[in-house]
């Protein structure tokens, strides 16, 4: 009921405009993953591996099923084309990718920072980026009460 | 199985104009239907979301032709949480708007990077935290995927009892809020009341009021308590047959039909463009529930109605939840029927820990423990998409596994996070003070939205 | 003035025991809710629990009607300067209780987006241990708080930063395990 296609960034919305033409009218889900540290899992060989990853989940309604579809992304210039014109739906997910993955999406009607605040820097979900994890000290007790 | 469709009923006595004017003692009242006002008709093709930077409403501005924006939250009683929106409004019509979100933001998917699998449902647990088990469960779904593993019959029953309950839980707490939010504080009392009895079954069973991390890769923590038969028939009986005060309380109510008739009105076509799932979809008539479309657990064994309404108005969002509770309910029944005996969790030693008493006994089974809590589950390479529909909609989980014991991505799709969009369409050409209605219709939890 | 002339008995007291018992048995908390914990904060305030028989059923949704401030759940960073903002809004005196490990220590979410404790933020004066605190819980905490203010002082509050209490733009003495900044 699921399927996984692999396609290209050149190829990114015109393939998203054919399935919509299809049936796939909903869109899921809308992610991305930066693969710093491993490999891509169930990369066909033809695909060439980048470090980021796009993510999207779209559904058809009239016959129940999944597909996602998979698009590779090169470190070195992280932008995608936004699919907001064809999924409105997309708007809330791409500029939550943006903020926490740094991954650019044109077209975007307003992409800015969502869930951080505005002047942060860095992108927390990049695998570079640290947990920023506070050391927690032990200390005797004082008691003073 | 079957699962139809039921469509909520709306009380026909009167047309929909005619609630726009009344007759009171001071003679016939006339309202001006919403739809009428000038300055929203004039909006309607700029669009109901409001594309401005968050900073820019730290003050109340006014700009040159009269319109003004306005802050409502984060910190706001009827926001449920800490959701902040800006308003454009003019007059008291509410023209565009943007959820500004965010004030929650936990990094739980960075977080979960950094726990094993094991640990994870502790982490997924607290994101919604009005159906904990619905996460709990969708992240289970996804690991178990990537393991290829089977759970035995009885822990999917548990499963599905669980979530059900959870479900029921959930939608009363939202009658508890919305009553709040509408002025209604004796159904606010009521709420919290029945969701009392939910609670302290599940309290009994897990351990834990809320994020209970009973549901875990390869089945469930622990077995159902003794005599949880009569604790579900009780919780069962007792609020179904609460609702009856529910409908005398609200349903039929003039004052609260004022409130919700008509207000935030969201087309069939406009939610699917938006991705909105779950009740909000349902209420504008698409008989879309995962449940019945795609099945998980035993969702395909049992019967229930896929619960959907007609205008997709606050009141068919309400209605729709109350009719799911009552659904709910039914599956609840069917599963203290058919509850197969067995084992609760997967006989893999690699995936669950010994059972405690063997670990004083034999050597092998206090490795296998010891080794799955050192180092826990390692889950093979891959990918997957699981998705469930939780009491706000489609909560799914993408997990990446590189084969090391901790997922190397987990993205939660949070409902109330994709149906937050469709907030502006609903305000859009409301009045202000319908706001509140509309907000609490969406049932956006925090936790969820902002991970 | 002779005592005969008075027609109603009367007891002595000190002005200041009137003022701490008037304080402590009508504390009006504000609502702010944040996350998982501000639904148990609701329940202890509804049917089961029933916060109204120590006078605090009303949660004030205006800072400024409010007495104390219960942070129900986590502070994120961009939480924080609102957090402060409302606390700065509400009238002295005030208090202040962090409800739920995360509020208290950023509890399970040792990561870049919640404040490690929101004592960093505002003084606290009870930490509500517990993920969430149950209604029970909170309600201990709320009573060790009425405790706290029948046996304080009521001019000194912010003045003793060895007390407990700070002022602003100290660094915060925690009250629970003295000496972990
Ligand atoms: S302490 Fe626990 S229950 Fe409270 S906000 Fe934190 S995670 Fe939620």
């Amino acid at each position: 009921m699921s399927e996984v296609a692999f396609v290209s960034l050149e190829e990114y919305t015109s393939y998203f405009a054919e399935r919509r033409e299809e049936g796939y009218t909903f869109l899921a889900d809308l992610t991305a993953v930066d693969y710093l540290e491993a490999g891509h899992p169930g990369l066909p060989a033809e695909v060439r591996p980048e470090r980021f990853e796009v993510v999207v989940n779209i559904r058809r309604f009239d016959q129940p099923s999944l597909l996602r579809v998979r698009t590779q992304v090169p470190a070195e210039s992280p932008w995608v084309p936004s699919l907001v014109d064809l999924y409105p739906g997309a708007e809330a997910m791409e500029r939550e990718v943006y903020d926490l993955l740094g991954i650019g999406f044109e077209g975007h009607p307003d992409l800015t920072r969502i869930l951080l605040p505005e002047d942060w820097e860095g992108h927390p979900l990049r695998k570079d980026y640290g947990l920023g994890r506070v050391p927690v000290q032990f200390k005797e007790v004082r008691r003073h009460r | 199985m079957t699962a139809s469709v039921f469509t909520v009923a709306r009380p026909q006595d009167e047309e929909p104009g005619a609630l726009l004017s009344r007759d009171t003692s001071e003679g016939l009242q006339e309202l001006v239907s919403r739809s009428a006002t000038a300055a929203a008709e004039l909006d309607r093709e700029t669009g109901a979301a409001l594309r401005i930077p968050e900073s820019e409403s730290e003050v109340e501005t006014f700009t040159d032709d009269g319109r003004m924006i306005i802050n409502m939250g984060p910190q706001h009683p009827s926001t449920h949480g800490v959701l902040r929106i800006m308003l454009e409004i003019e007059g008291e019509t509410v023209l565009r708007s943007k959820p500004v979100i965010g004030y929650l933001h936990t990094g739980m998917e960075k977080t979960a990077e950094n726990l094993t699998y094991l640990q994870g449902a502790t982490n997924v647990t607290r994101m919604d935290y009005l159906s904990p088990l619905n996460n709990e469960l969708v992240f289970a779904l996804a690991v178990e995927a990537l393991l290829g593993i089977e759970i035995p019959e009885r822990a999917t029953w548990i499963r599905m009892l669980l979530s059900e309950l959870n479900r029921i839980s959930s939608h009363v707490m939202w009658l508890a809020t919305n009553g709040m939010d509408l002025g209604s504080s004796s159904m606010m009392i009521f709420g919290f009341r029945e969701r009392e009895m939910v609670i302290s079954f599940f309290e009994k069973a897990s351990g834990l009021r809320m994020n209970h991390n009973y549901i875990r890769p390869g089945g469930v923590a622990a077995d159902l308590p003794d005599g949880w038969e009569d604790d579900v028939m009780a919780i069962a009986d007792t609020i179904e047959a609460r609702i009856k005060d529910y409908n005398e309380l609200l349903t039929g109510q003039p004052i609260f039909h004022e409130r919700v008739f008509g207000v935030g009105i969201i087309r069939p076509e406009e939610a699917i463009a938006l991705s909105a799932t779950g009740p909000i979809l349902r209420s504008t008539g698409v008989p879309w529930d995962l449940r019945r479309e795609m099945p998980y657990l035993f969702y395909d064994k049992v019967d229930f109605d896929v619960v959907v309404g007609t205008v997709g108005d606050t009141y068919d969002r309400y209605s729709v939840r109350i009719h799911e509770i009552l659904q709910s309910i039914r599956i609840v029944r069917q599963v203290l029927e058919r509850m197969p005996s067995g084992p609760y969790r997967a006989l893999d030693p690699k995936v669950t820990p010994p059972p405690r008493a063997r670990v004083d006994e034999s050597m092998e089974a206090l490795i296998h423990h010891f080794k799955l809590f050192t180092e826990g589950i390692r889950v093979p390479p891959g990918e997957t998409y699981q998705a469930i529909e939780s009491p706000r909609g489609e909560l799914g989980c993408y997990m990446v596994s590189d084969g090391s014991a901790k997922p190397y991505r987990m993205h939660i799709r949070g409902p109330s996070f994709v149906n937050l969009q469709s907030l502006p369409v609903m305000l859009h050409g409301g009045l202000l003070a319908d706001g509140v209605a509309i907000i609490s219709s969406v049932d956006p939890v925090m936790g969820e939205v902002d991970r | 003035m002779p005592l005969e002339d008075l027609s109603y008995n009367f007891l002595t007291g000190n002005i200041e025991k009137l003022v701490q018992w008037a304080r402590q048995a009508s504390l009006w908390p504000a609502t702010f809710g944040l996350a998982c914990c501000a639904i148990e904060m609701m329940s202890s305030g509804a049917a089961d629990f029933d916060l109204a028989r120590f006078g605090m059923e009303v949660f004030r949704a205006s800072p400024r009607q409010a007495d104390l401030m219960i942070v129900a759940g986590r502070v994120s960073q961009k939480m924080a300067p609102v957090l402060r903002q409302v606390y700065d809004q509400m009238m002295e005196p005030k208090w202040v209780i962090s409800m739920g490990v995360c509020a208290s220590t950023g509890g399970m979410f040792n990561n870049y987006a919640i404040v490690q404790g929101v004592d960093q933020i505002v003084p606290v004066d009870v930490y509500a241990p517990g993920c969430p605190p149950g209604p029970e819980t909170l309600m201990h905490a709320i009573l060790t708080l009425h405790e706290q203010i029948r046996t304080g002082e009521i001019l000194r509050r912010r003045r003793e930063p060895d007390k407990g209490y700070r002022q602003i733009g100290q660094p915060a003495v925690s009250r629970m395990v003295g000496g972990v900044e």
